[in-house]
């Protein structure tokens, strides 16, 4: 039975770690960048969750309303401004402008907000659980947060096999060249993909606002967390991602059963045998890295 | 390789690596040199305090400088060899032990601890490389961590200084610190004049071709990698001595990381002189800032963005190819009549540089 809850709070977590990793999945397969500054974009629309979204009048468990479309726009502008002038010159310089942008953003909140630990206020939502068992509890938040994950992934699912745009999305990450053509504008399309990638992190970052309590050095972590997760699974792949994360969710609480300290260690480690064992991921392609 | 090597068939055209007369170079390093020995004798302890720092973020500078500008590997996990580093230098220091002598140990320890790893990481390429550094420094703090041997998360007072007066350890430090950035910066110049520094650049230039002409391409870059795990484990060595209350959350900082990416992106990848450049722009913006907060790593966070996107062979990049200078030559220069007269860059940095930026085999990132 402990096993059991370990399992279920496992998956309960995975799901936030993929809706965490999707933008950062998207990115890699779309424009081939790593977005070192996933993290601290999760933290800054967390922010935004804390002190913008009061200035509506709205409560807080609504904000994503406001930060997600925020996010969608921030995406496009930032993609088309700084992210493609790097990519311009090759994938070397995206690592380090993103990685750049991360410290810098990540000291920005740090002097304008304090290092005070930050939290969207959800009310009495924080505490309702649904009770399987006398064991086992599962809060209403993780439940949603992990149906958020689901939905959204399978919508980016549907939206890339179903419509033009997503079309034209698969086409560019398959060969930029033959859909440049074909007429597709693929900086306008990266600028789409980006978009999409920073509405999910941004109810990422709201989620993991509710969840415990943000501050201007939890992107990094996140990043971590992010990142494994996708590896996990498979770069490349949305559902591997979902699989990925509940790995990596159940490691974690796995390691956490024996010991607090050993929490991200077990899914550090964990990330470290995939990549001795399947470098490309549980669900990744056979030919990837070397 | 000498440069008779290399003399072309055609009289008429020279090949030289120094444009300066050697004996200039080595006269003013030797002065240089020789007035930094001297420093602490002469400036006052604050400001030797600042030298050393300095002299800390040079040799992680020049090791990511190695690693990313010559090796195209980007690696935001050396924090990790900087912990290792410290925290080999407090086991052998809680052993019993001078922790000015346990500084090549804890070298030691970091490139045995950097061999295996590799294995790892190389399955890796790129940004995927970049963050799996991070996750395997950031294991090494876990598990260092979680041992009650090194104080846990409160840390450990680092034994075996506390005979020495202020006055003393500081000049001691001082010395060391700017020893190792010495033989590290030196040690760097030789490897990339050496045959690893022509295999790193015919990898830059063209990975495939390099690897069909028979160069040892993992192993080199296994050896740098090695070798700069070693070298920020000797900055973390020294780092441990001038603190001397070690702390997890300090050693392992990801802030060592942003500094020597920043400081040697600033001043320039893939050239000696220009992480030393960066590092002395960092130190005179924190000096000037340093009642500001963390205002100096944004301004210098934002200033590396702008450098890797409009100038990314960065400062000393710039000088060099504007003004056809340079202190440390690592290739050659080309000149005569076939050369149109212009006095170019043969093998030298600025062309593999730029070539690899534009093919970028190194950083290959697609699937």
């Amino acid at each position: 039975m402990i096993w059991l809850n370990v399992i279920v709070s496992g998956v309960l977590l995975g799901g936030f770690y993929a809706l965490f990793a999707c933008g950062l999945s998207l990115m890699f397969g779309v424009m081939k960048i790593i977005n070192l500054a996933h993290g601290d974009m999760a933290v800054v629309a967390g922010y935004t969750a804390v002190f913008l979204v009061p200035k509506f009048h709205l409560p807080e468990v609504w904000s994503f309303v406001v930060v997600v479309p925020i996010f969608a726009l921030l995406g496009y502008v930032v993609q088309r401004t700084l992210f493609q002038k790097s990519i311009d010159r090759d994938p070397f310089t995206t690592l380090l402008v993103t990685f750049g942008l991360s410290v810098v953003i990540e000291n920005l909140l740090l002097e304008i907000y304090t290092a005070n630990a930050q939290s969207i206020n959800i009310g009495s939502l924080i505490a309702k659980s649904w009770q399987v068992n006398n064991t086992i509890y599962v809060s209403y938040l993780s439940l949603t947060v992990l149906i958020v994950s689901v939905v959204v992934l399978a919508a980016l699912q549907l939206f890339l096999s179903k419509t033009s745009t997503g079309r034209q999305i698969r086409a560019v990450s398959d060969d930029r060249e033959a859909a440049q053509l074909c007429g597709t504008n693929y900086r306008h399309i990266f600028g789409i993909a980006s978009s999409l990638a920073f509405a999910t992190v941004a109810l990422a970052g709201i989620a993991f606002g509710m969840y415990t309590s943000l501050a201007p050095t939890s992107g990094g972590v996140n990043l971590l967390f992010a990142f494994e997760t996708v590896v996990i699974g498979g770069i490349g792949s949305l559902w591997g991602t979902l699989v990925g994360g509940i790995l990596l969710g159940i490691a974690q609480q796995f390691g956490a059963h024996f010991n607090e300290q050993y929490t991200v260690l077990a899914g550090n480690l964990l990330l470290l045998l995939v990549l001795a064992i399947r470098p490309q991921g549980l669900f990744g392609k056979q030919v990837v890295m070397s | 390789m000498s440069v008779e090597d290399l003399t072309p068939v055609d009289q008429s055209i020279t090949v030289k690596r120094n444009q300066i007369p050697v004996a200039y170079t080595v006269g003013g390093a030797v002065a240089l040199a020789a007035f930094l020995t001297w420093a602490p004798w002469i400036l006052p302890a604050s400001d030797v305090t600042i030298l050393m720092n300095f002299f800390i973020l040079v040799i992680m500078a020049t090791m990511w400088n190695l690693l990313a500008g010559y090796a195209g590997m980007v690696s935001i996990g050396q924090q990790g060899f900087i912990g290792l580093g410290a925290y080999a230098t407090l086991y052998f220091a809680i052993k019993g032990m001078d922790p000015f002598v346990a500084i090549p140990l804890a070298v030691a320890v970091c490139a045995v601890i950097a061999f295996p790893v590799t294995f790892l990481l190389f399955r890796l390429r790129g940004g995927y490389f970049a963050v799996a550094t991070w996750v395997v420094a950031d294991s090494a703090m876990l598990i260092i961590g979680s041992i009650a041997f090194f104080g846990g998360g409160t840390g450990h007072y680092l034994p075996g200084l506390t005979n020495l007066s202020f006055k003393v350890l500081n000049h001691d430090t001082y010395l060391a610190a700017w020893f190792v950035a010495l033989v590290v910066v030196v040690a760097t110049y030789i490897l990339l004049r050496s045959r690893l520094g022509l295999v790193l650049s015919s990898v830059r230039d063209n990975e495939v071709a390099s690897r069909s002409s028979g160069a040892k391409v993992t192993s080199t870059r296994r050896t740098v990698f090695i070798v700069a795990a070693a070298g920020c484990g000797a900055a973390g060595a020294v780092l441990a001595i001038s603190q001397p209350f070690i702390q997890l959350g300090n050693e392992f900082n990801l802030q060592w990381a942003a500094e020597m990416l920043f400081a040697s992106m600033i001043g320039g990848l893939g050239t000696i002189e220009g992480p030393i450049l960066g590092c002395v722009i960092f130190f005179v913006l924190q000096q000037s800032l340093q009642n500001y907060g963390a205002w100096y790593l944004i301004i210098f966070g934002a200033l590396a963005v702008g450098v890797a996107i409009w100038q990314p062979r960065g400062i000393w990049g710039f000088v060099r190819d504007t003004l056809h200078f340079e202190l440390l030559p690592v290739g050659y220069r080309v000149s005569g009549p076939a050369v149109t007269g212009e006095t170019r860059s043969a093998t030298g940095p600025r062309q593999r540089l730029r070539r690899s930026r534009k093919t970028s085999g190194l950083t290959d990132e697609s699937p």
